[in-house]
């Protein structure tokens, strides 16, 4: 494992809007077929640097690589190509009002790899199917689905051309326990057979400790620790022990290591 | 991954041994529309007992995966799922797609196009949907009503911060566009009644017409699409966004009547400034075609306002303006109602507000038209 390639490399980050600093400094890599899950306290930056990584947020200095690519600096051809090799799920789904479900899912087909409406359509169906979506929800909109629905349907979206990495920004919020146990486990069966590399924004603590592999934990505007939940959890910090030890985080790791049993 | 990506394909060779199927090449979803097409061209010959022999498939990603799967059925996809030769990887997907098809069904059927039933059912969809329409604005007129019946004997239960600040919104705001408006429409009625007139050698009478159309018609009915264009749109609006972000259901739920509080002020805020607006019209249109009278037919202000004082009486005013209120309430309520028919999505907001435009020039043109054969038989 000690030479595993790296997908996305961030080196030196800042980013600051007006006199607040939310990156310093701050350095992360994700290695190939992982799931990262990014911790960190309510405005340390976690979405941003998500929106970062993606190219959404210009950071005022540092250097982000998706696939060894600057993005920034990429013409606009050449970064739509490297666009199409991830997918973003949005906080809150994100999906295009005005179209239905399967639409959503078949927009991405039809617009990058050229596919007729009616193939589109039909790729999307599957790709509904495998976010775990019954068939009659295609044909709904967006504002007609529920909440663990609609995060179906925008995980379906993100995954209709076959990314190699997939963003998530907290898919389970919001969700109820059953919905989001579901969710977790797509996530790993999806991570397993489509050999996708993760980086999962998350709060929910289930979530990290039954799908993550490494957790990356951010803090006082740099990332204090990326490794191993158990070892992140040994860190000696304030807020890595309140997070993982506190009530919640103990209940948490008591489920995990029932669950391994 | 692949030493030597190239397009996939598929072959059906049959032998002593029975049905071979290779599959080989890169199955992604660059190459979909090729791939597609093999498979349906196989699809009809293979049979039940086909051997599938993959072990020189390049990349595979869930299109290409799908493609395999139907063409192979959900059973058999499963079969090679559990297949030897394969990487743990291709297994689970092969077999996560396999799972996927079996709750997709048989998949999306286009729907048949059956040209003129399908014509009269929209014919039929569209007639039944104006007349819901129709019952649906009955009865929030009614709904209205009883809410304003219920409140007036209240002062209490007034909104009378609310009201003022609409009657400013709808009223005061749009004046200046208004007027100009008007001033305009006048000039160019008279422009073109001393045109048509002067062959009569009766441009005079152009007093007659600007004072006759303006009192009696132009007026109100400028006034009327003005605020159907304006007020209407933004009473949809605001409702809308509101429904949408379930802000009428907080005012439900905290026991409180969305109709007093939202469509009262909003509709008594009309009833109120459309009359004062249609005045100021007829004003703006009278001057509009006084100057035009002056400035053609060089006629002077006095001459202008003596010919006016005798050919035109009170009764042309009272006759123009008796429509505003009846205009402003139905503007006032088709606005607020489609407010409330708005579902979810913004995109809903925005065909509802069209909806109440198009709805509330139509109603009011509809009824200004009945109120002119009205006024025709009554003899005024």
């Amino acid at each position: 494992m000690s030479a595993r390639e790296t997908v996305i490399e961030v080196r030196g980050l800042v980013n600051r809007f007006g006199a607040q600093t939310v990156h310093e400094n701050l350095d992360l890599d994700v290695y190939r077929g992982e799931i990262i899950g990014v911790v960190g306290g309510s405005g340390t930056g976690k979405s941003v640097l998500l929106r970062t990584i993606v190219g959404l947020v210009r950071p005022v200095a540092g250097e982000v690589r998706v696939f060894g690519e600057d993005l920034l600096s990429l013409p606009a051809e050449k970064r739509s190509l490297v666009e199409r090799r991830f997918g973003v799920l949005f906080q809150s789904g994100a999906l295009f009002s005005s179209l239905t479900v399967a639409e959503n899912v078949a927009l991405p087909l039809v617009e990058h790899a050229g596919l007729d409406r009616l193939d589109a359509q039909r790729l999307a169906g599957v790709k509904l199917a495998l976010s775990g979506l019954p068939v009659d929800a295609g044909r709904k909109y967006p504002s007609q689905l529920s909440g663990g629905m609609i995060k179906r349907a925008a995980l379906a979206r993100a995954l209709a051309l076959d990314p190699e990495i997939l963003f998530l920004d907290e898919p389970t919020a919001g969700l109820d326990p059953i919905s989001a146990a579901a969710f977790d486990s797509l996530l790993v069966t999806l991570r397993d057979a489509l050999g996708l590399t993760v980086f999962l924004v998350t709060h929910d603590l289930d979530t990290l400790y039954s799908t993550c592999d490494r957790v990356a934990v951010l803090s006082q505007r740099r990332v204090l620790a990326a490794a191993a939940i158990d070892e992140v959890a040994r860190t000696d910090d304030a807020w890595v022990q309140a997070y993982f030890n506190g009530p919640r985080g103990r209940a948490a790791t008591l489920a995990a290591h029932r669950g391994k049993d | 991954m692949t030493t030597a990506p190239a397009p996939g394909s598929a072959t059906l060779t049959r032998d002593a041994a029975g049905e071979r199927l290779s599959i080989s090449g890169d199955w992604t979803l660059a190459h979909y529309p090729a791939l597609q097409r093999r498979a349906n061209e196989l699809a009809g010959s293979i049979g039940a007992e086909v051997a599938v022999d993959i072990a020189r498939l390049g990349a595979m990603d869930t299109s290409g995966a799908f493609v395999i799967a139907e063409l192979l059925g959900s059973a058999r996809t499963q079969q090679l799922a559990q297949h030897e030769d394969l990487p743990a990887a291709r297994r689970a997907l092969l077999k996560t797609v396999g799972d996927a098809i079996d709750a997709y069904c048989k998949g999306v059927k286009r729907k048949r196009d059956a040209g003129f039933v399908e014509a009269l059912e929209r014919i039929g969809r569209s007639l039944e949907g104006s007349w819901k329409q129709t019952a649906k604005l009955l009865a929030f007129i009614g709904i209205t009503l009883q809410g304003f019946l219920a409140t007036v004997w209240q002062p209490k239960r007034w909104r009378v911060t609310s009201l003022v600040s609409h009657i400013e919104q709808t009223g005061l705001d749009a004046v200046p566009i208004l007027a100009l408006l008007s001033f305009m429409v006048g000039a160019v009625v008279a422009f073109l009644g001393s045109t048509a007139l002067a062959s009569y050698g009766a441009s005079i009478f152009t007093v007659d017409l600007i004072g006759f159309a303006f009192l009696r018609e132009f007026g109100v009915l400028l006034t009327s699409i003005l605020l159907a264009g304006r007020t209407a749109s933004a009473f949809t609006a605001q409702i809308g966004s509101m429904k949408a972000r379930e802000e009428i259901d907080a005012i439900r739920t905290l026991g409180l009547d969305p109709v007093e509080l939202l469509v009262l002020p909003r509709v008594l805020a009309l009833l109120i400034a459309l009359p004062l607006l249609t005045f100021i019209a007829m004003i703006a249109g009278i001057v509009g075609g006084g100057v035009v009278c002056m400035a053609v037919l060089k006629m002077s202000p006095s001459m202008f306002l003596s010919m006016f004082q005798a050919d035109i009486s009170l009764t042309q005013f009272l006759v123009g303006i008796a429509k505003a209120p009846v205009f402003a309430f139905m503007i006032g309520v088709i606005g607020c109602m489609e407010g409330f028919k708005v579902s979810g999505s913004a995109q809903s907001v925005g065909e509802h507000t069209t909806s109440a435009v198009v709805q509330s020039i139509f109603v009011v043109i509809l009824l200004d038209a009945l109120a002119a054969l009205f006024y025709m038989e009554m003899g005024w």
